[in-house]
């Protein structure tokens, strides 16, 4: 088991393993990540960067992928839902 | 780190850890780009629980003398270089020759319901978990179509995932001539035998399609079509996914010709791994989906050609000709039952970017026309899901690429030396 990151999601702290990605902290707390243009609720669909639709914002910077994006101690992620 | 390359591989999945390795070996200044934070690509995914198989550790330790460029997304091509972005900037790296392994991503079709929370492609499911995705004791539903269901829910349940069972569009009768094959195959025979042994208990099915999705805020809910009537199954996440395509943005962005096999259409080579742009090879699954044995033997192929030890090149042509057939073997038995192109009514959106149902693209009979009155594959994935989804359905082909080819920043396009004029891209 590896160590352990601590970071906010939406203000709410969350903890997973160092490794992990955006998309997996945020998913301890929420199953939405975005909303769509028309505004139902969105989550991660491919996995591996190609689909866009787990699109956060992460330390300010908007349209961030959240499934390319190891998580790091203190990382400020706000989602759109 | 350097600027230039004598040999640059863009893509650090099996094909492209052994291109850029051999022609390391070989002497040459190698540079290996991906978008993804480490090197492994899908296949070798890092899995933040599990060790990787010895295979990806020791293709990933020989990378001596390469200079891993990790989280670099490539955007636009220059003369002889690449414009790429990472999370300092843009960067300018230009090449002597350059190897494409820029592997497959999932083939994901539009089904009543798909575009709610929980709802992921299969091998989607397998790269979020191994990165954490919060599976443990989730009642998962696998469906699609291939091998790969059976690695995702091998991966799931090892995660603690509670696999309620994998659906396979493909008949009985073609899967288990599939496996009567497989005795020709012998290493992939012990893996699928592997893979069924650790799978043991978990119901494998086929002829059965997922028909659609229901649930308020994510799924909750899937119905099933089996060959003996509508299975309606309560489930926590659904993982569905019918198979690969090449990723071959950048290679058209490149010039380089495409084929086809189908309606998706993959990097045309020669026996030699040679694009039809000159010292541009393409190796692995973006010259057309032969999984990993090919990947790791196009790789190595690519990179001895590209440094000019063509010997070694040829030498490699069998095996990795033996293991294409083994890909061929797969397309054939796994092909996709045509009702799986009728899923969509008018009301299923199709493009989760811009929200276009298939309803809005009635009538329209080129990819071009219906982004113009309906904004189709205009957002953020390019058309990376709808455009093929479209194409697979035989709506109409996905248009070219054109840069860039991932959404970039401003000050990234902002250092483009060479601006593409918008009639070089038009029609393409």
């Amino acid at each position: 088991m590896s160590a352990q990151v601590k970071l906010s999601v939406n203000g709410s702290l969350v903890e997973v393993p160092a490794g992990a990605s955006v998309a997996a902290a945020i998913a301890q707390l929420t199953t939405q990540f975005r909303r769509s243009v028309s505004g139902t609720h969105r989550a991660p669909l491919c996995g591996m960067g190609v689909c866009f639709e787990c699109r956060v914002q992460v330390d300010g910077v908007a349209h961030v992928r959240a499934c390319m994006t190891p998580v790091s101690e203190g990382m400020q992620v706000i989602t759109d839902a | 780190m350097p600027d230039r390359y004598d040999v640059l591989v863009v893509g650090a999945g099996p094909a492209g850890l052994a291109a850029a390795q051999t022609a390391a070996a070989h002497g040459a200044r190698v540079g290996l780009l991906d978008a993804q934070p480490r090197p492994g690509g899908q296949v070798w995914r890092h899995d933040v629980r599990h060790q990787a198989p010895r295979a990806a550790r020791e293709a990933i330790a020989k990378l001596q003398g390469v200079d891993v460029l990790a989280s670099h997304s490539v955007v636009a091509v220059e003369s002889s270089a690449l414009r790429v972005e990472t999370a300092e900037g843009g960067r300018l790296i230009s090449y002597g020759s350059l190897i494409l392994a820029t592997g497959a991503r999932e083939l994901l079709l539009p089904f009543p319901g798909w575009t709610l929370p929980g709802i992921t492609g299969a091998g989607g499911l397998q790269a979020l978990t191994k990165q954490g995705w919060p599976v443990a004791g989730k009642r998962v539903v696998i469906a699609g179509s291939g091998p790969l269901l059976l690695a995702a829910a091998d991966t799931l349940r090892k995660h603690g995932a509670q696999v309620l069972g994998i659906y396979e569009q493909a008949p009985a009768a073609s899967v288990h001539a599939f496996a009567r094959q497989l005795r020709h195959w012998p290493a992939r025979a012990l893996q699928a035998i592997g893979l069924r042994v650790r799978l043991a208990g978990v119901p494998y099915r086929f002829g059965s399609f997922v028909r659609r999705a229901q649930g308020s805020d994510s799924v909750q809910r899937v119905d099933i079509d089996t060959p003996t009537g509508t299975q309606t199954v309560e489930c926590d996440l659904l993982a569905v996914g019918y198979g690969l395509v090449p990723n071959t943005e950048l290679a058209q962005l490149l010039g380089c010709a495409m084929d086809y096999l189908g309606p998706h259409p993959h990097v045309g080579v020669d026996r030699l791994l040679r694009t039809s742009m000159g010292g541009v090879y393409a190796a692995g699954e973006a010259g057309g989906i032969g999984g990993l044995a090919v990947a790791r033997l196009e790789g190595a192929m690519a990179a001895h050609i590209a440094t000019g030890h063509s010997v070694a090149a040829h030498a490699l042509a069998p095996q990795r000709d033996r293991e294409r057939r083994f890909g061929a073997l797969l397309a054939r038995h796994f092909a996709l039952d045509p009702r799986l192109h009728a899923l969509g009514d008018d009301s299923t959106m199709v493009c989760r970017c811009e929200d276009v149902t298939l309803g809005d693209l009635n009538g329209f009979t080129d990819a071009r026309a219906a982004k113009l009155a309906t904004r189709c594959g205009m957002g953020a994935c390019q058309g990376r899901i709808c455009g093929t989804a479209l194409a697979e359905l035989g709506r109409f082909p996905r248009s070219g690429a054109r840069p860039p080819i991932f959404p970039a920043r401003l000050a990234t396009l902002a250092g483009l030396t060479t601006l593409p004029s918008d009639d070089a891209y038009r029609g393409s």
